[in-house]
């Protein structure tokens, strides 16, 4: 193996350190304290001469936040012109299986469903659930139909659900492969890890907008936003799960032949399903927490109820379909809770 | 094994591993003979591995060890490239294993080695059955026959009827033989054994390494054994490396490290052993002071105890198989009933030791014997004989030049 060119060079360098190191032990003793007290000044210097020539309220030299504004506005506006063969087949798919899940909820019978929601989070959660979900889904179909609503409460119920199982579909079809790359890959890690930062922490106002634009009003645009506001954490809890699978077993996998596909399916994905679970219970009850909003945007259901009340300054009504809410939020949250318990203690005992 | 013209079953080549960045600026004129504490401080790599090379035998037992941080680890992991070494050859069969594609490689781990961890390494969301199966399934051998495959594996290691439990629900030790197993299961060529008995506590680690000397007397695997216990080294190893540093610093049977330390470091290490439970009655052998064929007539035989003051003979086959032993008593005894030769005279009189014995086993059957004991290899063939002489100078610290001079290979 010949010896590279950086050889001299980093060779060089040690001597040098070595040389110098009484010199950078003394700065390094004074070093921190020489650096602040100059900020000190660098500080009241800027001060009295700003204010002394352009006195208080000082304006900054340009203002560039209304061109990027446009420009955005000039950007989304040619997406939505030019790609609009692409929203269109997006919401057309998504319509259909919208439009499918809640005709069919509402084909069932409800005691066919109470029943059935009954009997499932009896077994998985316990007595108690089943006795709350059977007397919470039994005061959702008693309330009938809020004033000024075009349906029942029942009915905005499962359109609501409707909304959920797609917006939670389509967060687990993308979140899921995105954390199986996000944990295998550095590179790809490295780049998604701030679009979720993002994505978590802007206002979910900001992209109801373009999804205004791209999809329309209605439950489309609702879907969309929901996924990207419940994505992140199935994401980040896949690549997490996956992340933390023992190294031993790994490795001890690996050492017998293991591919990288059997890898994932036969040792990372069981090993890190508690926490993929855990991702996927945190997923749904973000797009739960999105229904009130995305009903701005036109989405139906439950949500349109509690604006329509607002709406109306009827607090009541809002606090009957807000709590309707509720309720389904902690039938589906202890249900699939449960069940990422029960796979956690499959894997290490309790 | 591929029909090559390696006798060897592995041949490991100037093996290096250098942790760091441009690991190849250690290959130069200029710090390729540096230190590793050197290297570090300069270039900042870590030299895990550097230039080790040794051969391992179809059959064998070779362990190697060191302290932590002295590379063996690091070693074994690139005997299948679980660690990709910087620079060296690893012949497998006579294949590099080193120039093996990704497919290459994923086939060698498949069906020519299996490894045991220290930490067992098990899956634990499966059961002992299918953890045992692992290595099959990964094959995609169907269902029926792995299972049928790892329950032989699991009778092999003495875990019958824990098929459908869990590992969680095991002990450690009972965690190991499952992963024991499962190595088993695929049916290795070699066996590479890192450090699998030192999270046990000592009584079962014990147990563990007794039964693994049982296991290997059937299966006569190839087995690298990687231990920092010397006991164990001493118990289980044919042939030993030691490694420090990542370097090997003494090469040879248990026998030779013990009685002929490399280095002071090495000497440290034996020094507590005790010698008895290691060198063996090949070592401290003499050879044997009168032999007499049973072809021989008993007149033969007094003079062949006269001529060289013996007090006793062993008496051999053609075959050079003990047969007994004669004094000057019994060969009178024999002239007397006009015997033409010693043939006739059932002996069976003689105490015999195994060449492999060691000095421990040797000293009960030297207390009952009042002559030299007949060392026989396997096929009871007479290779020299120790009296009790031999065996206290053996065992005694001032007994190691003279023992070095017959621990040679």
């Amino acid at each position: 193996m010949a010896a590279p060119s950086g050889v001299s060079a980093s060779k060089q360098s040690t001597t040098d350190e070595m040389a110098n190191g009484g010199l950078y032990s003394l700065a390094g003793k004074y070093g921190n304290l020489i650096i602040y007290a100059a900020a000190a000044v660098a500080l009241i210097v800027t001060f009295v001469i700003c204010l002394a020539i352009w006195g208080p309220g000082m304006a900054f030299p340009m203002e560039i936040g209304k061109q990027i504004g446009a420009k955005v506005d000039e950007w989304i506006l040619w997406l939505t012109r030019e790609g609009d063969w692409f929203f269109d087949g997006i919401k057309f798919v998504i319509t259909k299986v919208l439009v499918a899940i809640e005709d069919f909820l509402l084909w069932l019978p409800w005691p066919v469903i109470i029943m059935a929601v009954t009997l499932l989070a009896w077994k998985v959660a316990g007595k108690s659930l089943g006795l709350f979900a059977l007397i919470g889904l039994v005061l959702i179909g008693l309330m009938g139909r809020l004033p000024g609503g075009t349906s029942t409460l029942w009915e905005g119920s499962m359109e609501t659900l409707a909304l959920i199982i797609v917006a939670v579909g389509i967060s687990l079809l993308i979140g899921l492969p995105m954390g199986v790359i996000g944990a295998r890959n550095a590179i790809a890690d490295s780049i998604l890890r701030p679009i979720l930062d993002g994505m978590q922490t802007m206002p979910s106002f900001v992209y109801l907008v373009p999804g205004i634009l791209f999809f329309g009003l209605g439950n489309v645009p609702a879907v969309m936003a929901t996924v990207i506001y419940a994505v992140a954490p199935v994401i980040r809890l896949t690549n997490l799960g996956i992340r933390q699978v023992s190294p031993e077993a790994v490795e001890a996998a690996r050492s017998f032949g293991t591919t990288p596909l059997q890898m994932l399916t036969k040792v990372q994905i069981p090993m890190a399903l508690p926490t993929i679970m855990a991702g996927i219970n945190q997923t749904i009850m973000m797009a739960l927490a999105m229904v009130v909003v995305a009903s701005l945007v036109g989405a139906g259901g439950l949500g349109e109820a509690v604006l329509r009340a607002l709406g109306r300054q009827e607090a009541g009504n809002s606090a009957i379909a807000g709590l309707a809410i509720v309720a389904i939020a902690v039938v589906i949250d202890r249900i699939t809770q449960s069940v990422a318990r029960e796979r956690q203690r499959a894997l290490i005992g309790d | 094994m591929n029909g090559t013209t390696t006798k060897h079953q592995i041949e490991i080549k100037n093996l290096w591993k250098i942790f760091g960045a441009q690991p190849e600026r250690v290959f130069t004129e200029e710090y390729q003979h540096k230190s590793r504490a050197e290297l570090q401080e300069e270039l900042g790599v870590v030299v895990a591995l550097r230039d080790v090379s040794f051969n391992v035998d179809s059959g064998q037992v070779f362990v190697v060890m060191g302290l932590s941080g002295s590379g063996k680890s690091t070693l074994v992991r690139c005997l299948t490239r679980l660690i990709e070494n910087t620079l060296g050859d690893i012949y497998f069969g006579g294949d590099n294993i080193i120039q093996f594609s990704s497919d290459e490689l994923v086939e060698f781990r498949r069906h020519k080695v299996a490894m045991v961890f220290q930490h067992f390494g098990l899956l634990p969301h499966r059961s002992v059955l299918d953890n045992v199966a692992y290595g099959l399934e990964v094959q995609g051998v169907d269902k029926e026959t792995r299972h049928r495959k790892a329950k032989e594996a699991i009778n092999t290691v003495g875990l019958a009827g824990w098929e459908e439990y869990y590992p969680r629900e095991m002990s450690g030790g009972m965690q190991q033989r499952v992963g024991l197993a499962r190595a088993l299961a695929v049916d290795p060529e070699v066996l590479l054994m890192d450090e699998p008995f030192s999270s046990l506590d000592p009584l079962i680690r014990r147990e563990m390494q007794d039964e693994l000397i049982n296991l290997q007397e059937s299966m006569h695997k190839t087995i690298i054994f990687i231990t920092h216990d010397l006991d164990e080294a001493l118990k289980l190893g044919d042939r030993i490396v030691i490694m420090r540093d990542g370097e090997i610093i003494q090469e040879g049977t248990p026998d030779a490290i013990v009685t002929t330390p490399a280095n002071d470091y090495v000497a440290e290490f034996v020094r507590d052993v005790s010698k008895a439970k290691v060198i063996r009655a090949e070592t401290i052998m003499q050879e044997p002071a009168s032999v007499v064929r049973e072809s021989q007539s008993p007149q033969e035989a007094i003079v062949t105890l006269e001529s060289q003051d013996s007090k006793v003979a062993f008496v051999v086959s053609e075959e050079d198989i003990v047969k007994g032993i004669v004094t000057a008593t019994i060969a009178d005894s024999l002239v007397q009933s006009d015997a033409p030769d010693l043939k006739n005279a059932i002996f069976d009189n003689a105490h015999m030791v195994s060449a492999k014995a060691i000095l421990e086993d040797c000293i009960p059957i030297a207390a009952q014997a009042d002559h030299p004991l007949a060392v026989v290899d396997h096929e009871g063939r007479l290779l020299g004989q120790i009296d009790r002489k031999d065996l206290l100078v053996g065992m005694a610290e001032s007994g190691i030049d003279k023992v070095g001079k017959y621990g040679k290979e």
